[in-house]
């Protein structure tokens, strides 16, 4: 997955502070169109920060950033259009039902009512929800509702998605369940840009970057990581980079 | 439009699936109307008298008889002791005392003019003007009977007294209900307006669902017009149904037209919305939103005209009343209703507002941040 693909996003020298505290220190990497792109990091590392800057969320300090071929700083409207968003905060309306939360949010992306049936139909199929697309969201519980907020995020079918924390909370077979799902966006072209620290999850990501207060220790395959810091797994990639 | 649609789709389900709504808009009202328009009545009765009558004579009998036939006075004591008449009024089982002092009758007869001491409870000022303005008409009426009793031989005196005899323009019957309940509702077209507006878009803040919407292409205006529009349907709602309320209970006069009423209120409802979507821009949670919309609120309120006309108030009040949407409203929706005024002659206050309307819309949206 790495070498000649297209760079969907482009990060050079990011920056962010808020006030002294420097949350993104000279951030530099790029994300291959296609790929699953883990963003790891301890609690505080700063990668909600950078990811709210991808998302047009947050202004950054300076750097040269490009999402999706639009710049950061002057077409956040235009790079809207083209990504989803999941975030650690649940996403979900929860006084409306499953049918409803898919639908509005269709037609915030301007989805004919045609295509946002047929489509609305199949959804519920494939996540086997259609027994209770008229159950308002607070009523179901948290597994089926983040896998329901991640069919939201990708309704649209956005260029990239961004998954902040996804699977917080979760049971291990749901989660198990949601990487799969994030496997199967990939397959229809979605890039996604996924932060987590479950090390187990950062196993299925094409590719890992580690941060460690506000800069970038690490970025390679898993395997790599593996390799260039002898460790078995990357949990123990994680402690070693995260101690020093 | 198809986006404002799917929006104003959710707002609506979103405010009719909350429980506490439903009561919101139609109990709250009523109880408002029925209970602030007795209780805030500038009209008085039973007003606590103690008389001290040290005469006894038929003279201070018919005077004080004035004061017990008056439906405004309610004699619970009489005593010839004025320091005993004083401790009632200091214990606050008073409202005032009549001291009729000794010789009242002969010095009244002989040097055709004596004494007569009131004493008011002075606390709350508005009460005792009142107090002494229904004195003044009893003991006017007394002088009257008494000079045409005992000097009626001097007809001429009689006729060169004068005689007022006031005629009340757009409440003939000064019927303080028909004043106050117009006030009222304007209270509550503002009141329910402005929080239900800017409480729902601080909690969507709170639940986190705005950030979800931020990182969507929806544009600002969009967002805010589809929190703005319910609400507004709402408020104009309310003012309908208060005024059946009105024309229920009440027999609301509505001389002027509905329909002009209801154009005011449009603009003046955009208002009241646009300042509750912009306070809640610049809140983060609920509770520090119902501090600021609070004190909006009250000094609206009171400034409004509500209780005391607005002309009355100091030169700096008037100019800060400029700012003030429910000034504009508390003249205008008793002007149209009472007084049948037209276009012409509120349209001072109609563009005042539109302007006002524009401005702080425009205001609103500017500071809705997407981006932070």
């Amino acid at each position: 997955m790495t070498g000649t693909l297209e760079h969907i996003i482009e990060v050079r020298d990011m920056v962010k502070k808020f006030g002294s505290f420097v949350a993104n220190d000279r951030l530099t990497f790029h994300v291959e169109k296609g790929e699953i792109f883990g963003f790891l990091g301890a609690n505080g590392a700063g990668k909600t920060t950078a990811m709210r800057i991808l998302c047009g969320l947050s202004y950054p300090s300076s750097g040269e950033i490009m999402v999706a071929g639009h710049n950061v700083y002057h077409e956040r409207e235009k790079i809207k259009r083209k990504i989803g968003y999941m975030s650690q905060k649940f996403s979900l309306y929860d006084d409306l039902t499953v049918s409803e939360n898919i639908r509005l949010y269709a037609g915030i992306y301007g989805l004919g009512r045609k295509e946002i049936n047929t489509r609305e139909a199949q959804l519920l199929e494939r996540l086997g929800l259609t027994h209770i697309k008229n159950r308002l969201i607070r009523e179901i519980p948290l597994g089926w509702k983040q896998k329901l907020a991640f069919s939201v995020a990708i309704f649209h079918k956005p260029a990239i998605v961004f998954l902040d924390e996804p699977t917080g909370g979760v049971d291990p077979i749901t989660r198990r369940q949601f990487w799969e799902m994030i496997h199967d966006a990939t397959l229809e072209g979605i890039t996604v840009f996924v932060t987590t620290h479950y090390m187990d999850e950062a196993e299925y990501c094409d590719r890992v970057s580690i941060m460690v207060e506000g800069r970038i220790e690490a970025l390679d395959t898993p395997a790599g990581l593996k390799q260039s810091y002898e460790s078995r797994n990357m949990n123990e990639v994680f402690l070693k980079l995260a101690r020093t | 439009m198809r986006i404002l649609l799917t929006l104003l789709v959710k707002e609506f389900k979103q405010i009719f699936r909350n429980k506490v709504m439903i009561p919101i808009i139609f109990v709250v009202p009523v109880v408002q109307m029925i209970l602030l328009t007795y209780a805030a009545s500038l009209e008085m009765k039973g007003i606590k008298m103690v008389v001290v009558d040290q005469d006894l004579s038929q003279a201070s009998r018919l005077l004080v008889s004035g004061f017990s036939a008056s439906p405004f006075f309610e004699i619970v004591h009489s005593t010839t002791s004025y320091p005993e008449a004083e401790s009632r009024l200091t214990g606050d089982r008073a409202d005032v005392i009549l001291h009729i002092e000794h010789q009242f009758e002969k010095r009244l007869y002989a040097e055709q003019e004596t004494d007569l001491q009131l004493v008011v409870n002075a606390i709350n000022t508005t009460e005792a003007g009142l107090i002494n303005a229904y004195c003044t008409q009893i003991v006017g009426e007394f002088n009257t009977q008494i000079r045409s009793e005992w000097f009626s031989l001097d007809a001429s005196l009689r006729m060169s007294s004068l005689d007022l005899k006031p005629s009340f323009w757009y409440n003939p019957l000064l019927d303080y209900k028909i004043y106050m309940f117009s006030g009222i509702l304007v209270i509550l077209v503002t009141l329910i307006g402005m929080l239900l507006t800017a409480l729902n878009l601080v909690r969507e803040k709170e639940m986190g669902t705005t950030e979800q919407i931020n990182v969507t292409p929806i544009r600002k205006y969009q967002f805010i017009m589809a929190k703005l529009i319910p609400f507004w349907v709402i408020a104009l709602f309310e003012l309908a149904f208060g005024l059946l309320v009105g024309r229920l209970l009440y027999d609301l006069p509505m001389v002027g037209s509905l329909g002009l009423l209801f154009l005011f209120a449009c603009v003046y409802i955009v208002v009241v919305l646009g300042i509750g979507l912009f306070l809640s821009t610049i809140s983060n949670t609920q509770q520090q939103l119902m501090f600021v919309a609070f004190f909006f609120m009250i000094t609206f309120i009171l400034m409004s005209g509500v209780f005391t006309p607005t002309d009355s108030m100091p030169q700096w009040a008037q100019k800060i009343n400029l700012l003030n949407p429910a000034a504009y409203f508390m003249r205008v929706i008793r002007m149209i209703l009472l007084k049948g005024s037209e276009f012409r002659d509120i349209s001072r206050e109609f563009f005042s507002l539109l302007v006002y309307a524009v401005l702080i819309l425009i205001l609103a949206v500017t500071n809705y941040r997407k981006t932070t």
